[in-house]
């Protein structure tokens, strides 16, 4: 287990790192944390020719409210989302999903680029993004691009992004008034990539849901933001009607089986998520457990 | 604590003044191992080292067409490239069988697979070049034609005719079969209750932190081999590899520093570290094999896959009338070497309804091949599996006839005064506390409490669970376990303890250690029985060429038999110097003691001379002595196990915890352990080992499994996928003791090494049934993964 050799170049600027990029073509990769990246290497499931290491740039770092939007810095460190008081205030989803992506020595290198561009469907942070309407801000030789991410993300370690490019920041709009979330995984041990996941944004206005984003992970080969949202948006939510959202959802996914579980367990488990998300968004408990199937 | 035996009238050599016996002392080598001063093989580099790659076999059966090597000799870096073939004269093929397990059968392994691989991971060729990346990177470039052969991956159908046979030349895919029958089972079946179930084991293995490693260095000069490993069993590897080279046993050296976790994986011999050997001799340098994470799912040994259908009869009373199993395993294409694959199933017959009176039992165990990786011992080898099904089974009759579960094992387990027995199995009990041990716990734990909370928080649709779990283990083999089957594994173990020049003391142990405190427990002893403070001893093990012969640290016995070695060498030395202090002091040995480094007045304690004066004396100025006096200032003693074959221990887990009913997942609450290890020398070495053993059963309970496809692929050979139970999910495990010493030893020491991972699984599997019984779903398969789960609930 020791990777094949390669080149490494440490960037000086985004330009640098551009210009790295487009003379490398897809023979380069670009290093952030290296979480995902150096052990796919140590394993000779990828061999890039040359390393583009973006670790300087702290252009890349960092969290700032404009207006309202929350721009995060692609290189900000998994640790940063955290402990962020900005993340906490505008983007509370981020600093819950964080707290189980993989230990803290993990979570000390790894980025929120990183963890966007890579699009590991089982990742936490894609399905945020997603349940968040953020925008990924991309760089490449002909300028910046942005997309929205639903649009990002495409498929198994899929994304819109070319290698020429740069994910370079996310920018999520600021929780408004009325905000909740939700954020919950089953996992078989603390920090674990989930079995399925469910990272939910809610606006709840006299006990009813006006908005209602399901961004379910672990269950495709992308996050998925749930159609099934949609029956509970602006109706009164009774365990009847929770009960067709879950059959909405269990119809809508089209889970893959694999060593941790069968594609029904993983339609189970989502409509399991489904009821405690809703009851916990409208706090009502007995919505939790009185869904009879 | 709990004491099961009167103190003896005098104080015994253990029990002397400041004596670190019973006492929690830090071991000596925490500071050496925590300053990152450690001496692992890993790290090991010598001059002119070569490091070793092996190319394995992608596929689980294959012959092998062709090896072209031609491109990666070419490559920069590499200094040789040998097969199979190329090995051959070098280094003699095995059969991993030993005659005291009759039928055992197995084929003639190589080092390296010649002409045919028999499971995915077998070593086709050795790469060996200046660093392993330039290895691995070579590799890449060899290509091997292979022709598929037909797979035997089911346990279930290996032996039916259809099923083709691994080994032509051993006629069936049968490796070894034993049969039991004790008492009348189906008289006492016919007028019970009978219950019955089928219990399944997964397949896992012991991920040690370091991987194996070994630097093997020939020297032609000195036609000697010298093998850095780390192992449990030095001598072991010596007589192994001198045996398989053509050379003689004087000729090899085996030094074993400290060692990164082993718990049974370090103590066999693998054919890739036989072959590091070889190519050491053959390229005359040292070469350096440190498998890599992927390889060690591969290659280390495997252990449990068994499958077991049990049954048990108990009349409305909850007298348990019988226990009848029919187990089966697979244990890959070949018996390992040099003890065999035979030996888990072995234990499983031994074992099962071993706590309980109950004197009918039957039982049939079947080994098969596979086309999978080898499977042996591996902590507590056969306990878990014995355990989960005796205890399954038990809790599974209590259920039956509607009573508690604690009250079924009341009436049947071997009363604390029925000593010395035997059981159905012939299996001899010298002296158990069964009885006193389920008290503790049930104190331990608050049982009636616990009940009660259980039955409160189901009202609220919380469904909690009890499972309780006896159990009885193996420790300190005599030569019963290896000796009498014809392997050269000694079962006896030595110390040498000598008093330097300054009056501080150096002691050899043929006992080895991996972290589980054989240097301190040796430490301990000595001192406590020389009279002299820890920090002057010394502590010597894992080198053939400076220690005395002897068995390892393996199968719960260093302790118990390398202890008492220590013991009785601290003893003859005590006496030895006595000698000396009397001549010197014009007194008599009877007179004097040795207390805190100095010689005292045995009556009035009183200092006479310090034993760094006396050691001066002996050393340096001789002559002051009075004529004839020749002084011994080392001794050196051997113990091996006479009486019994093995010193049983035995205890009592239990296990809380809570299930989620929607989602499948366990949560582990809380875990209470009872045992009975006799004397006990370092408490919280001794409470760690079961600790540590526990966490390894809750692994096998709720994560650990080796899965394979059908085609013989291991698929979840790495650390994300093959899941070891992590501190996030372990609950709180709290120990408690009760102490029956063996008369064997003075030291009255057994062994405690494996007892957690006996019945940790059982515990929790009950425990999860217990919570589940307002479904009426029964589980008796691990690991209780989420998936098993809420497929028995009918979830899914
Ligand atoms: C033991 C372990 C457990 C883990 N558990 C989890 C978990 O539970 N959940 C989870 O989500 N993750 C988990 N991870 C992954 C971790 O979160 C990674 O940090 C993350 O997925 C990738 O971030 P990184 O900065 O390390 O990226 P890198 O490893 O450096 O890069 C990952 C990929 O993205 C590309 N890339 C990186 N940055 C950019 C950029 N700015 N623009 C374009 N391309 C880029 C790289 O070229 C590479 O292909 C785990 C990792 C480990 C080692």
């Amino acid at each position: 287990m020791k990777a094949a050799a390669f080149a490494y170049a440490r960037a000086t600027s985004v330009v640098n790192a551009l210009e790295l990029l487009a003379a490398h073509g897809d023979k380069a990769k670009v290093l952030s944390g290296g979480q995902s990246l150096m052990p796919a290497m140590n394993l000779r499931l990828i061999s890039p020719d040359i390393l583009v290491d973006i670790g300087g740039l702290t252009e890349l770092r960092g969290i700032a409210v404009r207006g309202d939007l929350l721009v995060v810095g692609a290189l900000t460190r998994h640790v940063d989302l955290l402990r962020s008081p900005e993340i906490a205030l505008h983007a509370p989803l981020l600093r819950d999903a964080v707290a189980h992506i993989a230990h803290p020595a993990i979570r000390n290198r790894g980025t929120i680029g990183g963890s966007l561009a890579h699009a590991d469907p089982a990742s936490e942070l894609p399905a945020c993004v997603v349940a968040l309407d953020a925008t990924i801000v991309v760089r490449g030789p002909t300028g910046e691009r942005r997309i929205a991410a639903t649009e990002f993300f495409r498929g198994i370690y899929e994304t819109a992004l070319s290698p020429d490019e740069l994910l370079v920041a996310i920018e999520v709009p600021v929780a408004g008034q009325g905000s909740t979330f939700f954020f919950q995984e089953y996992a078989r041990r603390h920090g674990d990539y989930a079995i399925v996941g469910l990272a939910a944004r809610a606006v709840v206005a006299t006990g009813r849901f006006t908005d209602l984003r399901l961004g379910f992970f672990a269950i495709g080969d992308r996050p998925l933001l749930a159609a099934a949202a949609g029956r509970l948006i602006n109706a009164s939510v009774t365990s009847a009607l929770l009960a067709d959202a879950a059959t909405a959802l269990a119809d809508e996914l089209d889970p893959q089986e694999d060593q941790q579980a069968t594609a029904a367990m993983r339609r189970h488990l989502a409509t399991v998520l489904l009821r405690r998300c809703v009851a916990a968004l409208l706090v009502r408990p007995e919505l939790e457990a009185g869904v009879a199937r | 604590m709990t004491v099961t035996r009167a103190p003896a009238e005098t104080l015994s050599v253990l029990d002397r003044p400041n004596s670190y016996i019973g006492k929690t002392v830090p071991r000596p080598n925490l500071d050496r191992l925590l300053q990152g001063r450690g001496q692992y093989v890993s790290d090991l580099e010598l001059p002119r080292m070569a490091h070793v790659v092996f190319l394995r076999s992608p596929y689980a059966h294959a012959r092998i067409v062709a090896i072209d090597a031609d491109a990666a000799r070419r490559m920069p870096g590499v200094m040789s490239i040998v097969t199979g073939r190329e090995l051959e004269p070098v280094i003699t093929p095995w059969v991993g069988v030993l005659s005291h397990l009759k039928g055992l059968k197995s084929a003639p392994q190589h080092a390296i697979a010649i002409d045919r691989v028999c499971w995915q991971g077998e070593a086709v060729a050795a790469i060996v070049a200046t660093s392993r990346a330039a290895a691995e990177d070579a590799m890449e470039q060899i290509a091997v034609d292979y022709e598929e052969l037909e797979t035997v991956t089911d346990m279930r159908t290996a032996l039916d005719p259809a099923t083709p046979v691994i080994h032509t030349s051993l006629g069936d895919n049968l490796a070894f079969e034993r049969t039991l029958d004790a008492g009348d089972v189906d008289q006492a079946l016919s007028d019970s209750e009978v219950v019955e179930a089928d219990f399944v084991f997964g397949r896992h293995t012991g991920v040690t932190l370091e991987p194996r490693a070994v630097v093997a260095d020939w020297n032609a000069a000195e036609a000697r081999l010298t093998i850095y490993q780390g192992t449990q069993a030095p001598h072991m590897v010596q007589n192994i590899a001198a045996l398989h080279l053509g050379l003689s046993e004087a000729q090899v050296r085996v030094v074993c520093k400290d060692v990164g976790g082993s718990f049974g994986i370090k103590v066999h011999i693998y054919a890739d570290e036989m072959a590091t050997y070889a190519l050491s001799k053959l390229l005359r340098r040292p070469i350096k094999f440190v498998a890599d994470r992927v390889e060690s799912f591969n290659t280390d040994i495997h252990a449990r896959d068994h499958r077991c259908r049990g049954r048990i009869g108990v009349r409305p009373d909850g007298t348990i009338t019988a226990f009848e199993i029919d187990d089966l395993t697979g244990i890959g294409p070949y018996s390992m070497y040099p003890r065999t694959s035979a030996i888990e199933a072995n234990q499983v017959v031994n074992l099962v309804g071993g706590p309980y009176v109950t004197p009918n039992y039957r039982a049939r165990t079947r080994v098969v091949f596979q086309n999978k990786n080898v499977m042996c011992q591996y902590r507590a080898v056969g306990h878990p599996i014995a355990c989960s099904v005796t205890e399954g089974l038990v809790d599974l009759a209590a259920a039956r006839i509607g009573m508690d579960p604690v009250e079924i094992r009341r009436r049947n387990l071997i009363p604390d005064d029925a000593y010395p027995c035997a059981s159905p199995s012939g299996m001899k009990f010298e002296q158990l506390s069964h009885h006193a041990s389920l008290a503790k716990l049930l104190q331990m734990m608050d049982y009636d409490a616990l009940r009660a909370e259980q039955a409160a928080l189901r009202a609220r649709n919380i469904h909690r669970g009890i499972g309780i779990a006896s159990f009885i283990e193996v420790t300190n083999p005599s030569a019963a376990f290896y000796g009498v089957g014809g392997a050269k594994i000694s079962s006896q173990d030595g110390v040498a303890v000598r008093l330097d020049a300054q009056g501080s003391v150096i002691c050899q142990t043929s006992i080895t250690e991996q972290g589980q405190g054989s240097e301190s427990l040796t430490a301990q002893i000595v001192g406590s029985v020389l009279g002299v403070s820890m920090e002057r001893v010394r502590v010597i093990l894992g080198d053939t060429d400076n220690t005395p012969y002897g068995g390892g640290t393996w199968a719960s016995r260093g302790a118990g038999i390398g202890g008492e070695a220590a013991l009785q060498a601290a003893k003859a030395l005590r006496q030895n110097i006595l000698d000396v202090a009397a001549a010197i002091l014009q007194s008599t040995p009877g007179g004097l003691d040795i207390v805190n480094n100095s010689i005292v007045n045995a009556g009035d304690g009183a200092s006479r001379i310090e034993l760094s004066e006396l050691a001066r004396i002996v050393y340096f100025r001789p002559d002051t002595l009075p004529p004839g006096i020749q002084p011994e200032l080392m001794a050196t003693r051997h113990f091996v196990p006479r009486q019994y074959p093995f010193a049983f221990t035995n205890g009592v887990q239990a296990s809380w915890l809570e299930v989620d009913t929607e989602t499948g997942f366990v949560t582990l609450l809380k875990h209470w352990v009872v045992e009975d290890c006799g004397t006990i020398i370092n408490p919280q070495l001794v409470d760690e080992q079961i600790r540590g053993g526990v966490v390894q059963g809750l692994g096998a309970a709720l994560f650990e499994k080796c899965i394979y496809d059908e085609r013989g692929q291991l698929t979840n050979a790495n650390m994300a996928d093959y899941l070891v139970p992590m501190s996030g999910e372990m609950p709180d495990i709290e120990i408690g003791h009760v102490v029956s010493p063996t008369q064997e030893s003075e030291l009255g020491a057994k062994g405690a090494g494996e007892a957690g991972t006996a019945g940790a699984a059982a515990a929790v599997a009950n425990a999860v049934n217990d919570a589940l019984r307002p479904f009426g779903a029964t589980i008796t398969e691990i690991p209780l993964t989420p998936q098993v789960i809420l497929t028995a609930l009918g979830r899914i």
